[in-house]
């Protein structure tokens, strides 16, 4: 690591997260499960599978249109347990609160929370709180964790991915991404996309039950459907094909985009899956997903290569081809 | 150089501020450097704040069909 | 998106390439183009226009990001004026990872408290120096004819107001000069010139009058691949008809004449001087200082600054990247030293620099 500093850039979830992943905390707390760098760890305890995973948000500014940060932390975590194939039980909460927070405000990031829980069918079973001097957080973080029972009887692993699996993305890429941007006073872009902050347990149940051949999947966060599958073609060591003109992007995040000059590959999802499945299957869970609320505009968005230097490739929309990586720097406005 | 986008001109306000709209997002443009008379409804091109230029549009248009025609006789 | 989605548009393209490949072929020889500006290497990269073009047609890129071309003094000068006490750095996020010398950056100050805003219009500066009168709120000056103009505007509205704490750093930059310097260099050999589509918009064709001069094609070109392919294709066409002139395929935004107002709003603040380019040395009368008239928004009034010390990474070969001598691959430093997670060089550093853009899209993707 050639910083002395841990720069904001280390958390945008591009190639600095991925190194202060891969070159301060693995090598020091490596062990099996952890050097996965799944989304979850799936650990047996006696004859069961469980998964566990955690994550915390620390998102500015706290209510967003189409969310908050309460929704948003039982979301996160709960996709976390789904995409490795667990059904969500139980989710712990740790607050740690800024000096002078509205009670008000926590009263309602609360509720949110209960109201996302009791959807999603989780209990928030153990919880924690913290304040600190105003100034040391933006008004609030939230870390989740949870645990889930691991039922799909094949491993939801970067590592079962095969040659000619299909991708498929389970709706718009950018929308969360794009409406905490329209928050943002300094960009000055107004806008009413919504952020998609959504429970994906119910669709990726479903699924799973479509198909015996899911390989693996994944919740493309911060970085986006863009760092999502560079990472999984290097973690893979595959080629992975994408046609840029399949992946849908909403028209309002797209005009974000290109006011800013940001690509709406690489702007963050709260509720959106990437699915890696046997090709034969892609049909049945596109339909499967598309019947679905959260996956009505679910779409085939292309292919996995041979095993080589694990690469993402885009087909661009005028049909060249490009290969894209990890994403550097954080999404600032630029005039070149 | 300079990134710039083309937006359509919703509304005119004080101060020399135009709010553009480009598919839906809308942003708050300088109108202090252009250098021909803007209405509602045209379009602007738009850098770091500011507009910079009107887009003609006719000549847009016109040149886009020209576009299509050489293409589809192969004629460039 | 209107006036963007029929620029991208796959049929139109491809038949502007085959057309592309049917004037290379006729042309025979070799043929240089450069894209002097960064948002093309950019969007060239973006679209992977650069490996469906002809084999005979090589596309460099040149001294248009001006994030690569601000010299490492004038990066020094303003990561010291960023570090001051009660000082609000406001700038665009292309200076944010530009290292100085020793490879300290913005980011790392602000890292280490300094208070570094970005900005997506000079007019929010303003807006900082009004909402903080006991601030002094510096702002970065950086960018070509098209960026210059909203800063001077911006100086207008803070002289309006009557704003004591704020001024401008200015390293901005204009073309005209550069273009001379690129011509005149002996060991570039560049056949046409993709010129820049928004630097044209306020400029007009007369910036770029030494280009047919000198016997060499020169296009104003948008930035969407349809402009580009036919910007490529115009350029192919003056070469074969040895007919050079200083032609506008991005004619559904620049004019002729360019915009009278915003050169007008630009030379009321700012005078020509010289400007060291990173890479390329100092070149007379191609940089924009701010006038006397409006000494008191001149941050090289308002603060001294030290000397600078500032020194270029070893082997680090911008300078020839930047004027297209040098292809990143070539350079010794590049994907080794110097990364984008680690940018030695500025080429690296800005998402439009030769080598990021060429990192990012050039890789042989098979």
């Amino acid at each position: 690591m050639r910083h002395e500093r841990i720069l904001l850039e280390h958390g945008s979830g591009g190639l600095l997260s991925h190194e202060l992943i891969t070159e301060v905390f693995l090598p020091l707390l490596r062990n099996p499960h952890l050097e996965r760098l799944e989304d979850s760890a799936v650990l047996t305890v006696g004859e069961r599978s469980i998964c566990f995973t955690t994550d915390s948000y620390v998102i500015d500014p706290l209510f967003f249109p189409g969310g908050d940060i309460g929704s948003l932390a039982v979301h996160g975590t709960v996709n976390d347990l789904a995409v490795c194939g667990g059904r969500p039980l139980f989710i712990s909460a740790g607050f740690i609160i800024e000096e002078g927070l509205p009670l008000e405000d926590l009263r309602r990031i609360t509720l949110s929370m209960a109201e996302a829980a009791r959807k999603a069918g989780v209990a928030v079973v153990t919880g924690d709180t913290k304040v600190v001097a105003r100034g040391a957080a933006d008004g609030l973080f939230i870390n989740t964790s949870g645990i889930g029972l691991v039922e799909y009887p094949h491993p939801l692993s970067v590592k079962s991915i095969e040659a000619g699996d299909a991708v498929i993305v389970s709706g718009t890429v950018g929308d969360h991404g794009a409406a905490v941007l329209s928050r943002r006073r300094e960009l000055g872009v107004i806008s009413e996309v919504l952020s998609d902050s959504a429970p994906l347990n119910g669709l990726i149940a479903a699924i799973l039950a479509a198909s015996p051949r899911v390989h693996c999947m994944r919740d493309p966060t911060r970085g986006g459907l863009g760092a999502i599958l560079a990472e999984i073609a290097k973690q893979s060591g595959r080629l992975i094909e994408i046609r840029e003109k399949d992946v849908p992007v909403r028209e309002e995040v797209r005009g974000i985009c290109e006011i800013l000059g940001f690509d709406p590959l690489f702007l963050a999802n709260e509720g959106k899956v990437v699915v890696f499945c046997h090709p034969g299957d892609a049909d049945r869970v596109l339909e499967v997903m598309r019947g679905h609320e959260y996956g009505r505009e679910a779409a085939l968005i292309g292919s996995v290569g041979e095993r080589e230097r694990g690469r993402l490739v885009l087909r661009t929309v005028i049909g060249s081809s490009r290969e894209v990586d990890l994403p550097v720097g954080e999404l600032v406005p630029r005039i070149c | 150089m300079c990134i710039a986008f083309p937006g359509k001109i919703l509304t005119i306000g004080e101060d020399n501020v135009a709010v553009i709209d480009i598919s839906g997002t809308r942003r708050e443009v300088s109108l202090d450097i252009i250098d021909e008379p803007v209405a509602v409804g045209d379009y602007v091109i738009c850098h770091a704040g500011f507009a910079i230029q009107r887009l003609d549009e006719e000549v847009a248009l016109e040149k886009l069909s020209f576009l299509k025609e050489l293409i589809e006789n192969e004629i460039y | 998106m209107k006036y963007i989605d029929e620029y991208r548009r796959p049929e139109l393209v491809q038949g502007l390439l085959a057309a592309v490949g049917a004037k290379a072929a006729e042309i025979g020889r070799e043929v240089t183009i450069m894209e002097i500006c960064g948002t093309h290497t950019h969007a060239i990269g973006k679209y992977g226009l650069r490996r469906v073009l002809p084999a005979n047609l090589r596309l460099i890129s040149g001294p248009g990001c001006p994030v690569c071309v601000t010299s490492i003094g004038d990066v020094d000068a303003a990561l010291h004026l960023a570090g001051l006490p009660g000082v609000i750095f406001a700038t665009f996020g292309d200076m944010l990872r530009v290292p100085g010398t020793g490879g300290e950056s913005l980011t790392g100050l602000r890292a280490a408290g300094a208070d570094i805003r970005v900005i997506s219009s000079a007019g929010d500066a303003v807006r900082f120096a009004a909402e903080n009168p006991d601030r002094q709120v510096v702002l970065m000056g950086i960018g070509f004819e098209t960026t210059a103009p909203t800063v001077a505007a911006a100086v207008l509205r803070a002289k309006q107001r009557g704003l004591e704490n704020f001024c401008v750093f200015s390293v901005h930059k204009t073309v005209p000069k550069v273009i001379e310097a690129l011509l005149a260099d002996p060991e570039l050999n560049i056949d046409g010139f993709i010129c820049p589509g928004h630097v044209s918009v306020i400029t007009g064709t007369e910036a770029y009058r030494v280009i047919p001069e000198a016997g060499r094609a020169a296009v104003i070109t948008g930035f969407e691949p349809v402009d580009i392919a036919e910007g490529i294709l115009m350029i192919l066409h003056q070469i074969a008809s040895g007919k050079f002139d200083v032609a506008i395929q991005y004619s559904r935004g620049v004019k002729e004449w360019g915009n009278a107002r915003a050169r007008e709003v630009m030379a009321e603040v700012f005078e020509p001087g010289d400007a060291d380019w990173r890479g390329l040395g100092v070149i007379s009368g191609s940089g924009l200082c701010i006038r006397r008239e409006f000494a008191e928004f001149d941050a090289l009034r308002r603060f001294d600054l030290p000397a600078p010390a500032s020194a270029e990474v070893r082997g680090c070969s911008c300078g020839e990247v930047l004027r297209g001598v040098l292809t990143p691959p070539q350079c010794r430093l590049f994907l080794k030293a110097c990364t984008p997670a680690n940018p030695l060089g500025p080429c690296m550093v800005s998402g439009e620099g030769t080598c990021a853009a060429y990192y990012k899209y050039e890789r042989d993707p098979g």
